[in-house]
């Protein structure tokens, strides 16, 4: 698309004057298509500013953005990290409280929304039957489920990048034994290998035969070790995406130029065919990372994920399971959060996916072209 | 062919022996057959604990326990689970049975929900209708399956069964309802503003007016299709189909469809004194299903004509809807005994488990008891897959839309119902071949979850209990059966497109 853009489109239009002699052809008026009526503003933009581009055209992916990142600073302030505190005055997630009225949201809408009014009030999202804070629980749970999508998609990141260009940059015997393992990773359902992981990392610190302060500690680690082993689990797909990319990549022309000029296969690897798979890599790991949260929130709801004395979103819902009829605030505030992070990292990646490919299309709806036009038409009519 | 299914079953065995040792080690590594004895406050746990050892040949590496339960499993011998002392091919054996039916019925369902709405998303890209289909099966994708089944169970089985206890009529919801399902209809079928208006209108007014019938005049409390229903249903289903795939103006296949339909009617009552007469299985179901679709070649034959194919496949369609309309008719008659047995008390909206025990009834009673129990778990899993399917027709379709031979159907003037159906959606339904075998072992995955909350005990809760309670055998039996699923399923996929796609070739 690049090519047809930044053609001189006034070359056309003088061409077809000096024959006819004809007014000038408007530029923008060919109809409905790409990049009509903005002609002039995409003269030689970058790969990375055409992808910045699309994507902040995107308004799902947009959206999502800013809704992950609300969650993020929202989860991470309230309740601090790295043993700073936060400004939620109940740091201690596990501590109870004297039960208000039932452990009732305090949280009230405000009057525009048929509220008594805008309160945040003690407890915004309720108490549970113990009188611990569902709000510090739930902001606390949304830290861990953070941190276990970012590890998971990290992982599979590296791994899936790694073995996929191995595979399909030396090919032969390499490319078979590595994706003979993927097929082996593969073949178990993701959830069926991850509850065997979760369960590993669960029985871990009783197997041990370790101190109690020991046992504390690695208890207080369980939710990374979860994400670095689930990760182990989630990378093949992206390795078989990056090992079809580079099949195709190794044959082209630059690559050859490269190796005649005496590149090693690293750097032609990395500066070379991996700057062209990007798009792929990034789409597939942010997609991965929406799998990731699901995934965390499923293990931990059949008792293979996040334990005591750590809180996940997963955690909390089969915990207060059986609570619904009586407290559902309890049920309710954990899953809106993994939607909303789940939500925002597809719609994400769906964004990312459109702004990478360069076959994707915008076609102006009606309305735009009609104000489009009229603006071009006002422009003309001022010039005259 | 033979050869290059010998070289892939070869590896799949290869694969699976790999797959055996590595999990096996990685199970003892997680497992923990002494949890419970580690804290026991008895005075004799060390001696307690030094028998289980024993029983469970713990003192041994465990590749050597690895070879003795491979050697067990090559002779067929699955083991047994040690804290309950069943053997796990008992056990495993209507586990399976349950499963395969739970996830059969979703992936039906969800295939079917998901290649309509995809392909008409795909028809309608960039229109208000598409992005309420992308943002719904985005919606679909993030939710996490026990919250939406805990949602279920609390909203749709209580709030059904309450209303029925005491069906008082709620006009706002109706209404909201009708409105949703007019706005839906006209978005999907409709092009252009006015037909958009037409069909909005229409279409509230017949939903608004069967439902008000529904609820006021009681047929929600004992919902009958009867003969009246049935034949409705059947006639209408002969047009829609003959409109769909064979277009109107093809007069022998309508009048085909329309005959099937007839003589469907016909059999309604000698159908009712067979079921009465004769005591039914699952088996002289299906073939009766069978004798349905031959009838309908039959017919479909008769009419004759240049393309008789055409008719054939209209005719043995209807049979089908036919069939399983009078099958739903029958299973509905016994609704009113099933709601007021005393086991049911008025509530037959179930919550747990695959069946009601000590029910009683005949074939029909049992028939319409699962399909209640199997209501909730298949919404919860249908969910799940329902946006994936979506998702990848509604691509599929874009893809072949933009194909060269539609430019070229459409330019020498096809009609547009033969170039969508004709030349788009047979070859946007290609890539499903490879999906939906592999989307069935995603399906696995999410039956465990599934059958956790809904109490089915499948083969997935088997898996969840067993692996909970540092069971290794019966564990094993589940992985190898879900790596054999899953590889065989691989291997039927590649096939089954290699005979769809003339493009690709299988050879070794």
């Amino acid at each position: 698309m690049s090519d047809h853009e930044s053609a001189n489109p006034n070359a056309d239009a003088e061409l077809h004057t000096m024959a006819e002699g004809l007014p000038p052809l408007d530029p923008d008026d060919h109809g409905r298509g790409e990049g009509v009526g903005q002609l002039k503003e995409v003269e030689g933009l970058s790969q990375g500013q055409l992808v910045w581009r699309r994507f902040i055209r995107h308004r799902g992916a947009l959206v999502g953005v800013l809704i992950l990142l609300s969650v993020t600073i929202l989860s991470i302030s309230a309740m601090g990290v790295f043993g700073i505190p936060g400004w939620w005055q109940y740091q201690n997630y596990a501590s109870t409280h004297d039960v208000l009225n039932g452990g009732a949201p305090t949280l009230t809408l405000p009057q525009w929304l048929g509220g008594p009014g805008f309160a945040i009030g003690d407890h915004p999202f309720g108490q549970d039957e113990i009188g611990r804070d569902n709000f510090a629980l739930v902001m606390k749970g949304t830290q861990t489920s953070l941190m276990v999508m970012m590890v998971m998609g990290l992982v599979t990141l590296v791994v899936g990048t790694t073995v996929g260009a191995i595979a399909g940059y030396y090919r032969g015997k390499v490319d078979t034994f590595l994706m003979r393992t993927t097929d082996l990773v593969i073949t178990l359902p993701v959830l069926v290998l991850g509850a065997v992981m979760g369960k590993l990392v669960t029985t871990l610190p009783d197997k041990l035969d370790a101190s109690d302060a020991m046992k504390a500690e690695i208890r207080a680690l369980v939710p990374l070790m979860l994400a670095l082993l689930l990760g182990l689990i989630l990378w093949p797909g992206l390795a078989r995406l990056v090992r079809s990319e580079f099949l195709t990549l190794r044959e082209r022309e630059f690559v050859d130029s490269a190796r005649v000029a005496g590149a090693t296969d690293w750097r032609i690897i990395t500066k070379h065919v991996l700057p062209n798979a990007v798009g792929v890599i990034i789409v597939n790991t942010t997609l991965v990372m929406s799998q990731a949260v699901v995934l965390e929130a499923a293990l931990s709801f059949l008792g293979f994920g996040v334990i005591d004395p750590n809180v996940s979103l997963g955690k909390l819902i089969s915990d207060y399971q059986g609570a619904f009829a009586t407290r559902p605030w309890l049920f309710w505030w954990p899953g809106l959060f993994i939607i909303l992070i789940a939500l925002s990292a597809n719609f994400i990646g769906d964004g990312l996916r459109d702004a990478f490919d360069p076959r994707t299309k915008r076609i102006p709806s009606r309305r735009e072209m009609d104000r489009a036009l009229a603006k071009t038409a006002a422009a003309q009519g001022a010039e005259q | 062919m033979i050869r290059y299914l010998g070289r892939r079953l070869a590896i799949a065995a290869g694969l699976l022996l790999i797959l055996s040792f590595l999990v096996y080690g990685m199970l003892d590594l997680a497992m923990d057959p002494l949890d419970d004895l580690r804290i026991s406050p008895l005075p004799n746990k060390q001696q307690l604990i030094e028998t289980r050892i024993r029983l469970l040949q713990l003192d041994q590496p465990w590749p050597v326990r690895y070879l003795s339960w491979l050697g067990n499993f090559v002779h067929g011998d699955l083991g047994t689970a040690w804290r309950s002392g069943l053997s796990v091919s008992r056990v495993l054996g209507p586990a399976i049975a349950t499963s395969i039916q739970l996830i059969f019925a979703a992936t039906c369902i969800a295939l079917l929900l998901g290649v309509t709405i995809g392909v008409i998303s795909a028809l309608r890209q960039y229109t208000a209708f598409d992005y309420t289909i992308t943002f719904v099966s985005f919606l679909l994708y993030s939710l996490p399956v026990f919250w939406v089944a805990v949602l279920l169970k609390q909203f749709v089985a209580i709030g059904i069964n309450d209303y029925l206890d005491n069906p008082v009529m709620n006009w706002p919801a109706v209404i909201a309802i009708s409105f949703v399902a007019a706005l839906f209809w006209a978005a999907a079928i409709a092009t252009g503003f006015k037909r958009q208006l037409v069909v909005f209108a229409a279409a509230f007014a017949v939903t608004l007016g069967t439902l008000a019938y529904m609820l006021l005049s009681g047929w929600i409390v004992d919902p009958q299709l009867g003969i009246i229903g049935v034949g409705a249903t059947a006639l209408l289903a002969a047009v829609a189909v003959t409109m769909i795939f064979a277009g109107l103006s093809n007069r022998l296949a309508l009048y085909a469809a329309l005959t099937t339909a007839v003589v469907g009617i016909a059999l309604y009552v000698p159908l009712q004194w067979l079921f009465f007469l004769v005591p039914m299985d699952v088996w002289s179901l299906l073939g009766l299903l069978v004798v349905a679709i031959v009838m309908a070649m039959a017919i479909g034959w008769l009419w004759g004509g240049p393309d008789r194919g055409v008719s054939m496949r209209g005719a043995v369609l209807v049979a089908v809807i036919i069939s399983v309309v009078v099958y739903v008719d029958r299973v509905l008659q016994g609704w009113n005994l099933y709601v007021h047995a005393s086991i049911i008390n008025g509530r037959p909206i179930a919550t747990i488990g695959p069946a009601t025990p000590n029910l009683g009834g005949d074939f029909w009673i049992s028939q319409l008891d699962r399909w209640t129990h199997l209501l909730l778990p298949t919404i919860a899993l249908v969910l799940i897959s329902f946006a994936s399917y979506t998702r990848y027709q509604r691509g599929s379709t874009l893809e072949v839309l933009s194909q060269d031979y539609i430019r070229t159907a459409r330019a020498k003037g096809l009609p547009e119902r033969v170039v969508v159906v004709r030349h788009a959606l047979r070859n946007a339904l290609l890539p499903l071949a490879s999906i939906v075998p592999v989307d069935f072992i995603s399906l696995i995955g999410g039956a465990v979850i599934t059958e956790t909350i809904f109490g089915w005990s499948g083969a997935g809760k088997f898996f969840v209990v067993s692996l909970g309670n540092s069971e290794i055998d019966p564990v094993m039996a589940y992985v190898m059966l879900t790596g054999f699923l899953a590889i065989f399923a691989n291997i039927i996929a590649d096939l089954l497109y290699g005979v769809l796609d003339p493009r690709i070739r299988v050879n070794a």
